[in-house]
């Protein structure tokens, strides 16, 4: 009968539960946590406010600046600050003039007072960049008919013909149009060998222009070549590492990892040592006879470079998941397969090997997506035709200046290593990544 | 074909030695042959080498010197998976990636059997454990008795003829361990297979052995079935290591047939049955069962010598009554006597007279 009396209101009121002195159970809880929380709170603050610092700002921006670039349209002055905004007359006649029509004189009158501005505020140098980014050699246009402006005399098509017939030219049209918003898409299309003809649809530009496409594809190639060998090389010496006693896997694991705390840089430049025409390798080749001494063999500034060094520079990445993984991997398990009648080759294959695919799972993709970013070697070592993606990133970040489509590369970049990480979870399942 | 000294052999070792570093051996000069349908039990004590005499005979280690022969056969240059040999591991070795059924089916494939055979047989494997219904689990979901099971199981679904097993019930808790012993022994004499059994627990060796070997520093140092083995023990450490043991040191003083006179070392005298002492003035170390000693007059045979004990502790175990005693100068002398009907309970600080049938007192080396 008592255990009824108590068994009843429990029962009714499961959905709120009050503590005795009748507050809701869930916020006595929380409030009994909310000191523990706020402390583990304060202790990882530093973290959390250094990496949205340094991390997730930089590349929200960059993000930002892949899809946005106002040098068309807006002109800040370093020095005051003031902003301006330009071409806001062709702007104008852009918006009641539909995609293709021919320049008529009002659009050259838009344009003639356009440059007015930019020469006054000594914006076309910036505005012409953003032309050239997409048709190259307009740059100069710009910076000729700003300069002349204030001569300019209608009927201004005339005039400003005169300067340079280009200007008729409706590609040139056609990207200024584009130009004149901010927000654009050109970037990707262009990251893409992509580009918009005169009428706005998508084409191909032509093929002695299209690098970007098959730059990724060669990362990708490459990327895959080096981590199949990083685990062709690194499989054996994990389960070496894994199978012998402690105190000589000890030792072999400090070379395994003495590369690893050597500078990027002195491991790169001492296979440049290497591999050089008059390089170790050949002239120990050429030493022994084996090879002729004008045969030298072509070692880097090559593909082959690329795919040697960064092997071995990123072969740690993948011994270290597959080690932790071999190491607990009782002997038992194939010696009960041997026992029960499996050969040696079957029971690594059926045995052995599945209970590995976690490190391997985890080696191949930490080099792999470490090598599809890689920028330092290849920049080394690859010459011409061994460069990645990421050597092409930093020549628009650095040389080019076209930061708006190194951005535009880099997340394409960084949204296919995403797909990739996706397909991982699918396929393999990311639970059963183990990485140390 | 190797010519085999006795017919009736199923598994013999002949001179096996095996070193592992090249300086010392870890077996020594192993001679054993087994008849078809036997259990045999290696016991000892860790680093006595019956695992390894285990490994050799599955194939995992190489004698170092001597013949392995199975069935007539010598298979020291066969591979392990050609053996044929069903092997029970000590952490049962169940493959974490396969279900149960696949574990069990794995033998069958490497045999390259048909999948109808390969469900049959695997079912009958499950049923024979009662484990019918467990074929779709992973081994992480089974409990420890279980996966024992299983790992029984795998061992024999191939139909082997010799199966080895590593402590295989190490890893059990007492209750369970003591039942699967039972269904161990049922299964093999069932199924008429040899077994060879590799355990530190003296009980588990001679509750389900036909024969036990008694490892001790690379040798055999009994081979018997376990009455012999516990009745009668052919030298000290098999004395210590099996059973509880009371052992007092002297010298023997005359032998006469099954009889051997025994000075101790405080001089009374006791009678023992001589078993590797071969001439008086021999030191001796004789050795007596708890259970076998006697304090009642009426238990001790006419004109056997007694000795005097002073009663130290008096334990009360239930089913027995443990007594120690102080007797000629050891103090850690233990009597057992059943907890039957009128039996004394001594107190501490006593003095009795202990004596005990020669046949149970055995005089071994020292």
């Amino acid at each position: 009968m008592s255990d009824a009396s108590l068994d009843a209101p429990l029962a009714g009121q499961s959905s709120a539960l009050t503590t005795a002195n009748g507050q809701p159970l869930k916020q006595a809880l929380m409030h009994a946590q909310a000191h523990a929380k706020r402390r583990a709170f304060y202790l990882v603050a530093p973290l959390l406010a250094f990496i949205v610092i340094t991390f997730i700002v930089p590349i929200g921006q960059m993000l930002h600046r892949s899809v946005y670039n106002p040098g068309f349209s807006l002109h800040t002055n370093v020095s005051t600050g003031v902003e301006t905004p330009l071409m806001t007359n062709l702007k104008v006649w852009f918006k009641e003039n539909p995609d293709g029509t021919e320049p008529d004189e009002a659009a050259f009158a838009a344009l003639a007072k356009d440059l007015l501005v930019l020469r006054e505020v000594k914006a076309a140098g910036q505005a012409g960049t953003r032309i050239n980014y997409e048709l190259s050699g307009s740059r100069s246009m710009f910076t000729k008919a700003a300069r002349r402006a204030k001569r300019l005399e209608p009927p201004y098509k005339e005039a400003i013909l005169d300067l340079d017939k280009d200007w008729s030219d409706p590609a040139l049209w056609r990207v200024m149009r584009d130009a004149t918003s901010p927000y654009t898409m050109n970037f990707y299309l262009a990251a893409l060998d992509r580009t918009k003809d005169e009428t706005g649809s998508v084409t191909k530009v032509p093929e002695n222009r299209q690098v970007y496409v098959k730059l990724f594809q060669r990362t990708l190639f490459l990327s895959i070549l080096i981590t199949f060998l990083c685990f062709v090389l690194a499989y054996p010496v994990a389960h070496l590492l894994a199978t012998l006693p402690l105190s000589k896997s000890n030792l072999l694991m400090i070379l395994v990892l003495l590369p690893f705390w050597t500078s990027l840089l002195v491991r790169t430049t001492s296979w440049m040592v290497l591999l050089q025409g008059q390089g170790v390798v050949n002239d120990t080749l050429v030493g022994m006879g084996l090879l002729d001494d004008g045969n030298r063999l072509q070692m880097m500034y090559n593909q082959l470079g690329t795919v040697i060094s960064m092997t071995h520079i990123l072969l740690p990445f993948m011994i270290l998941p597959l080690y932790s993984v071999m190491r607990p991997i009782n002997p038992s398990y194939v010696r009960a397969a041997r026992s029960l009648g499996a050969t040696s080759w079957t029971a690594f294959r059926r045995i052995y090997f599945p209970q590995t695919l976690p490190g391997i799972g985890a080696g191949a993709l930490l080099v792999f997506i470490l090598s599809v970013g890689y920028y330092i070697t290849p920049a080394l070592v690859g010459g011409a035709d061994g460069q990645l993606i990421s050597n092409l990133i930093a020549f628009h970040m650095q040389q080019s200046l076209n930061w708006s489509l190194a951005a535009a590369l880099a997340a394409l970049l960084l949204g296919g290593i995403l797909i990739l990480y996706w397909l991982y979870d699918r396929l393999v399942g990311i639970d059963n990544l183990k990485l140390g | 074909m190797a010519e085999t000294t006795n017919p009736n052999a199923f598994v013999e070792f002949e001179h096996v030695q095996k070193s592992y570093d090249g300086e010392t051996l870890v077996v020594k000069d192993l001679n054993l042959t087994l008849p078809k349908g036997e259990f045999l039990t290696m016991l000892g004590p860790s680093g006595s080498g019956k695992t390894t005499c285990l490994m050799m005979l599955a194939g995992f280690e190489t004698a170092t010197h001597g013949d392995i022969r199975l069935d007539g056969v010598s298979i020291n240059n066969i591979p392990p998976h050609k053996r044929g040999i069903g092997m029970v591991f000590q952490n049962y070795a169940l493959f974490p990636h396969m279900t149960i059924a696949e574990n069990l089916s794995f033998p069958l494939e490497v045999r390259k059997m048909g999948k109808s055979i390969r469900e049959a047989k695997v079912k009958r494997a499950l049923d024979m454990v009662e484990m019918g219904h467990f074929g779709s689990r992973r081994p992480a979901q089974l409990s420890g008795g279980q996966q024992q099971r299983i790992a029984l199981a795998r061992a024999l679904v191939f139909e082997p003829e010799l199966v080895l097993m590593d402590e295989p019930l190490g890893a059990l808790d007492k209750q369970l361990r003591e039942k699967m012993q039972f269904e161990i022994t049922r299964l093999a004499h069932d199924l008429g297979i040899t077994v060879v059994y590799v355990t530190h627990d003296q009980t588990e060796a001679l509750t389900m052995s036909d024969r036990v070997a008694v490892f001790n520093d690379g040798r055999i140092q009994q081979l018997a079935p376990p009455d012999q083995l516990y009745e009668a023990p052919t030298n000290n450490f098999v004395a210590q290591f099996i059973g509880e043991n009371n052992t007092l040191a002297g010298v023997v003083k005359n032998i006469s047939g099954e009889r051997a006179i025994v000075q101790l070392d405080n001089g009374e005298l006791i009678d023992a049955k001589p078993v590797n002492v071969t001439q008086a003035g021999e030191r001796t170390r004789v050795s007596i069962r708890p259970e076998r000693v006697e304090y009642r007059k009426d238990r001790i045979p006419d004109g056997a010598h007694t000795l005097t004990a002073e009663v130290k502790e008096f334990i009360y175990m239930g089913d027995t009554f443990r007594t120690r005693l102080s007797v000629a100068g050891n103090d850690d002398f233990v009597m057992k006597s059943r907890n039957a009907p009128g039996q004394e309970r001594l107190t501490p600080g006593s003095q009795i007279q202990i004596g005990w049938m020669p046949q149970d007192c055995h005089a071994l080396d020292a």
